[in-house]
């Protein structure tokens, strides 16, 4: 009896661990600083981390089916510099589904190398973080895209502008969320996703178009990109060749945080946005104790593998890993 | 069966191929686009490359074994920069003055030193908590990088010892230091990964993990030891980059990994373990720092030279495929 409430214990925690721990910090951090939970900080966290967490909501879907996607960071800065061009060029009213387009298409490839070539992963986005930022300062000529008129342009809303109090870039984090958290959980297309990412064979024999489904994971994951890449350029007015660089990792840090396995077939969209405010707020409450803007990083890495255990370890009932 | 033999020496060909085939093309491209009148070929040129592969080539061969193994290790650009820290500052440290020159090879001791702890780290989560490799060195990336940054925040660390320059600027039979130390890692590695029991394990554990374990190979210390392989070799490549260039920015190493792993890729390492060759990956390095080199002498700028390299990936992943049809017991879907 006292075994079986162990383990019951064992498994709340290890099921709810994260949620556990995101509780733990918020309540040490405003015990630490009051100012942690007052509503300017916490729209100012969330709205420096909606760029990064609109990347992890697509990069949750290809996840989930099983597979990585290393060029959301180089396809980033791609949408950011194409859209900060073309606004000067053609209007922002064009500007911006013609970025959408072009990331759509760079989404597209990938898919199609990943999804109907059956081609590695991670090698394809390895090769592609390479190739699109080689497309990027081709595209720019090397050079950093600034808008001439930054006063004149409704552009900035995306980025700047606030709607009923809220801070816009919040508002479209949310707006996301909820869309791919439905599309996730409540339709055919996502209990494909999960079933191609649990098991491609048995999904492919119980009739589901395996290639098909990861393509649309990459396209999904474009489309985040693109958003993230119009909050950016919209933020920022301005931007340099790689704005992006490195996030793909702090990306998939955000989606294995949220508890996504790295062999598919689990994971929410719930859980990657507390995967995603977890790294924020880790951040923001190690800034207001007094640390140093780097500690976080250290801070993250001892996050990861202490998340990441905890899940396993539950999975196979013990601690340590059965490898002799 | 004779199908096998003939598809396998293809695939160990295709790098030479690879590579005999970019000498010719920017060799003959050369005279139409360069803007020199050098020749590409040049012998001094070569020898200039077989420097300019050192850094990511070392690394590289480590890269290869920790793969060969079924593992990944990104965090070897990080290490790259703490170890380069460790070398350049210890070099100052008032206990070591009494020394002069002596500290040179105190500051090395130390900088190997650090680089394999934090690989056998690495190795050692990676074993007793099972959590994948990727993770594992996914998360010490950002830790060891954030260490580097707190060490002295954005500001590069300096450090110049003339007679350190001096040995590595040394050239011994027509060949740099560096290049010396890219070719006795290269041996030691594929003396290691061909001649050993060691070796041979690290194929078996790659290959079936299982049935490892069923004949007995502790799988466990082995992952841990390459680990500690990998992180001595990125801290070894650090020693020889910064004996001669003496300052280090934080942001040092970024991206190695990604380098470093096209380059085992590009020589044949299957990236789910296995299989793969140290003479292999030492192809793929030479093959990376031509393309890098040719294209820049044919007058292309960077942004071609990345373009170039990703699709190049691509396509040998896409061409590995089509050599290895199994495909009949794949589903064509």
């Amino acid at each position: 009896m006292a075994t079986l409430t162990k383990q019951r214990i064992g498994s709340v925690l290890a099921k709810q661990g994260i949620l556990i721990a995101f509780a733990v910090f918020m309540i040490a951090f405003t015990i630490a600083n009051p100012k942690f939970l007052s509503v300017d900080n916490l729209f100012s966290v969330v709205r420096s981390s909606a760029i990064l967490g609109v990347m992890a909501l697509g990069v949750t879907f290809v996840v989930i089916s099983g597979n990585l996607d290393l060029s959301v960071g180089s396809m980033m800065s791609f949408s950011t510099i194409v859209v900060l061009d073309l606004h000067d060029k053609i209007g922002p009213l064009l500007a911006i589904p013609a970025m959408f387009a072009m990331t759509l298409g760079l989404g597209a490839f990938i898919g199609f190398l990943v999804g109907y070539l059956r081609l590695n992963s991670l090698i394809v986005t390895l090769g592609m973080l390479s190739a699109i930022h080689g497309l990027t300062l081709t595209y720019s000529g090397g050079q950093n895209m600034d808008i001439a008129d930054k006063e004149g342009t409704w552009f900035s809303a995306f980025g700047q502008g606030t709607a009923l109090g809220v801070p816009v870039p919040i508002l479209i984090f949310i707006a996301v969320a909820v869309f791919l958290g439905a599309v996730l959980s409540k339709t055919a297309f996502g209990r494909k996703v999960y079933a191609v990412g649990g098991n491609g064979t048995a999904a492919t024999f119980s009739g589901i178009r395996r290639a098909r489904t990861v393509f649309t994971c990459y396209l999904i994951s474009a489309a985040c990109v693109a958003t993230a890449g119009l909050i950016q350029a919209s933020r920022s007015m301005g931007s340099q060749n790689t704005v992006g660089q490195g996030l793909e990792l702090e990306v998939l840090a955000a989606v294995i945080l949220g508890g996504a396995s790295l062999l598919g077939g689990s994971g929410t969209i719930f859980k990657a946005v507390i995967g995603v405010l977890i790294l924020g707020f880790i951040q923001n409450g190690l800034l207001l104790l007094g640390l140093q803007f780097y500690v976080q990083f250290v801070v993250t890495w001892v996050i990861i593998i202490l998340a990441v255990w905890l899940d396993i370890a539950a999975k196979r009932g013990k601690l340590w890993s059965p490898i002799a | 069966m004779q199908q096998g033999t003939l598809s396998k020496a293809l695939k160990s060909g295709a790098i030479w191929g690879f590579i005999a085939f970019e000498l010719v093309f920017f060799s003959v491209a050369g005279e139409f686009l360069s803007l020199s009148d050098k020749a590409f070929m040049d012998f001094d040129n070569m020898l200039l490359l077989l420097k300019q592969s050192a850094p990511i080539g070392i690394i590289a061969m480590g890269m290869t074994i920790v793969m060969v193994n079924g593992n990944i290790d990104l965090s070897v650009g990080a290490t790259f920069a703490i170890a380069a820290i460790i070398l350049l500052e210890s070099m100052t440290w008032p206990i070591f003055a009494a020394l002069g020159d002596w500290v040179i090879p105190v500051a090395w001791l130390l900088a190997l030193t650090a680089g394999t702890l934090l690989g056998a780290l690495n190795g050692l989560i990676v074993w007793k908590t099972g959590v994948d490799a990727f993770i594992v060195t996914l998360g010490s990336m950002l830790g060891f990088r954030g260490i580097v940054f707190m060490f002295n925040g954005e500001n590069p660390t300096s450090h110049l010892n003339w007679t350190l320059v001096d040995f590595a600027e040394a050239e011994f039979l027509g060949l740099a230091t560096a290049s010396w130390v890219l070719l006795a890692v290269t041996l030691v590695i594929w003396f290691v990964m061909s001649r050993t029991v060691h070796g041979r394990n690290a194929y078996a554990i790659g290959d079936n993990r299982e049935a490892a374990v069923n004949a007995g190979i502790r799988v466990g210390p082995h992952m841990m030891i390459n680990f500690a392989i990998i992180g001595f070799l990125a801290a070894l490549s650090a020693v020889v980059f910064y004996s001669e260039s003496g300052s280090v920015n934080p942001n040092d190493g970024q991206l190695y990994e990604l380098w470093v792993i096209t380059a085992v890729v590009l020589g044949g390492t299957k990236i789910t373990g296995g299989a793969g060759s140290v003479i292999g990956t030492f192809g793929g390095v030479i093959a990376i720092q031509l393309l890098r080199k040719g294209l820049g002498h044919i007058g292309a700028d960077t942004s071609t030279v990345n373009l170039v390299i990703g699709l190049i990936l691509i396509a040998v992943l896409f061409l590995d495929r089509q050599l290895n049809v199994k495909g009949k017991e794949e589903l064509k879907v």
